[in-house]
């Protein structure tokens, strides 16, 4: 469903994609993980055209997306939704708000439609009763949560979760992998989740895929990347920085 | 040093002119997007609620206050010479064709044009127009397009507005406070007050809207990251958008001029 080829992208004088080929099917949970600053996000944002690459190819349902203008992404947007770091909340909407502005956008004019639909999502992300907040009165973990409501609400195939459970306490984190999942089930959607949080990894994903150095250095399915005796992923996965290598070494 | 100066200067003019042309294309944009795209007439109302009536104050206070002054100033010079009967013509003229416009331009540029600037620039860190994008909604169509109708339909209305104050500010200072003879007041200022003055007016307010807000719209649209970034953007946009009110008004005086010449004809 998603291929990405030869991607490369700079920002100023750094490199921060140095040609990232990837591959994701219908269904699955890729799971892309790698160091703080390493081109994760990047690489989200341009998968659904929020930024342009300065080379290589990413096709979504058989359609390349690179160099397509901001009208004709429109519809490849309709098909892919994105849950962004601090939930993007427009701050100047309710969450119920917030959560319907695609269904406005849409064209939908039905207002009993909209609130079941908006009631729908309340109920799947577990925040009822909490419709006529603003974005300033909720928690970290609440904004996240009325992000995705307002991502999937018109039913995209694929949905990118970009640091899903950073800054949250585990708990909280918990109850956002559970979500994850939950929707994975109830729509059956693709989901590609950047983050470097190991123990979310390992709760969602197919595959698991690590970024380093603006390149995919290992992909392969959970158990694999536990198994694996490559000391960059045991660095990573072990929270070991240069320094107690040294020291350990 | 001198090639270092040359190249300096260059570096400066080159990037003005990619700035202008940025502009340029935004207005482009949103004028083809109003032809082209839907228009969110809810959001068009709550921007001309915003531009329009919560300016109401600010532009009541500087018409009528610069109309009572330049009454004030121009009768103490003509009464010298006896003609404090023409303070009407000369106030009514100069309100209509350049005070009421520019000064109301200005006024609007810092409240109207930080607002903007400050509104979509904040947006734009918080990555709420990421959001829009993607979502599918162009952010052009859904923050500039509204705000630029608002200003082409509020801009003309408040400036009329102002003229119109500042008129009956400098009859109130002129007739009750200096004891000119009002008969001849008015007189003197209907005789000279053509309907080319007013169109005059509301020409330079429609120009200055659009200066106005591609100016606020675009600093938003570009600002940099962070809190310093919005700062910056909102500052330069009022800075940008005056100067190029009062620069603007020069050549739209002089070329106005062509079409509506001043005078008693």
């Amino acid at each position: 469903m998603i291929a990405v080829r030869g991607l490369t992208k700079g920002i100023g004088r750094q490199e921060i994609l140095r040609g990232v080929d990837l591959t994701v099917a219908k269904g699955e949970t890729l799971v892309i993980i790698g160091r703080s600053g390493g081109g994760k996000s990047v690489l989200l944002k341009h998968l659904i055209g929020l930024m342009q690459p300065d080379a290589g190819e990413i096709w979504i349902d058989g359609e390349n997306i690179i160099g397509l203008t901001e009208r004709k992404l429109a519809a490849i947007r309709l098909k892919v939704g994105i849950l962004f770091q601090g939930g993007a909340l427009f701050d100047s909407m309710t969450v119920e708000e917030n959560i319907a502005f695609p269904l406005h956008e849409a064209g939908e004019r039905d207002p009993k439609k909209i609130e079941e639909k908006v009631r729908e999502m309340l109920e799947v992300i577990e925040l009822e009763g909490e419709e006529k907040k603003m974005p300033v009165n909720l928690s970290g973990g609440m904004k996240k949560r009325v992000g995705l409501a307002r991502s999937i609400i018109r039913r995209p195939s694929c949905v990118l979760y970009d640091e899903p459970t950073s800054g949250l306490d585990p708990v909280v984190s918990d109850s956002i992998n559970r979500l994850i999942r939950r929707l994975q089930k109830r729509f059956g959607v693709t989901s590609i989740v950047v983050t470097h949080d190991m123990k979310s990894a390992f709760h969602l994903a197919d595959h698991i895929a690590y970024l380093h150095e603006g390149r995919i250095y290992f992909y392969g399915t959970a158990e694999e990347l536990e198994v694996s005796t490559d000391p960059l992923i045991q660095d990573f996965m072990l929270g070991r920085s240069d320094d107690n290598v040294a020291k350990s070494g | 040093m001198i090639t270092g100066f040359i190249t300096a200067v260059g570096g400066r003019v080159v990037s003005f002119a990619v700035y202008v042309g940025d502009v340029v294309m935004l207005a482009v944009e949103t004028i083809s997007s109003v032809f082209a795209h839907k228009i969110r007439w809810r959001l068009f109302l709550q921007q001309i609620v915003d531009i329009g009536l919560h300016s109401q104050l600010v532009v009541m206070i500087t018409g009528a206050f610069t109309g009572a002054v330049f009454a004030a100033q121009t009768y103490f010079q003509f009464n010298k010479l006896g003609m404090g009967s023409a303070v009407g013509a000369v106030v009514s003229v100069s309100i209509c064709r350049e005070l009421g416009p520019v000064l109301t331009a200005l006024m609007v540029t810092g409240r109207v044009g930080a607002s903007m600037s400050a509104e979509i620039g904040t947006m734009k860190v918080t990555e709420q127009i990421d959001a829009l994008r993607a979502l599918a909604v162009h952010p052009i169509d859904y923050l500039v397009v509204p705000r630029t109708l608002a200003m082409m339909v509020s801009m003309p209305l408040l400036v009329a507005e102002a003229v119109a104050i500042g008129i009956a500010a400098g009859y109130f200072v002129a007739i009750f406070l200096l004891e000119v003879n009002g008969t001849y007041y008015v007189a003197n200022m209907v005789r000279w007050t053509q309907m080319r003055d007013i169109i005059m007016a509301l020409t330079k307010a429609f120009c200055f809207a659009l200066l106005i807000v591609f100016i606020s719209c675009h600093k938003g649209l570009t600002s940099e990251e962070g809190a310093v970034g919005v700062g910056k953007a909102t500052t330069e946009a009022v800075v940008s958008a005056s100067l190029a009110v009062l620069i603007f008004n020069f050549f739209l005086t002089m070329g106005l001029n062509i079409i509506f010449p001043a005078g008693y004809q």
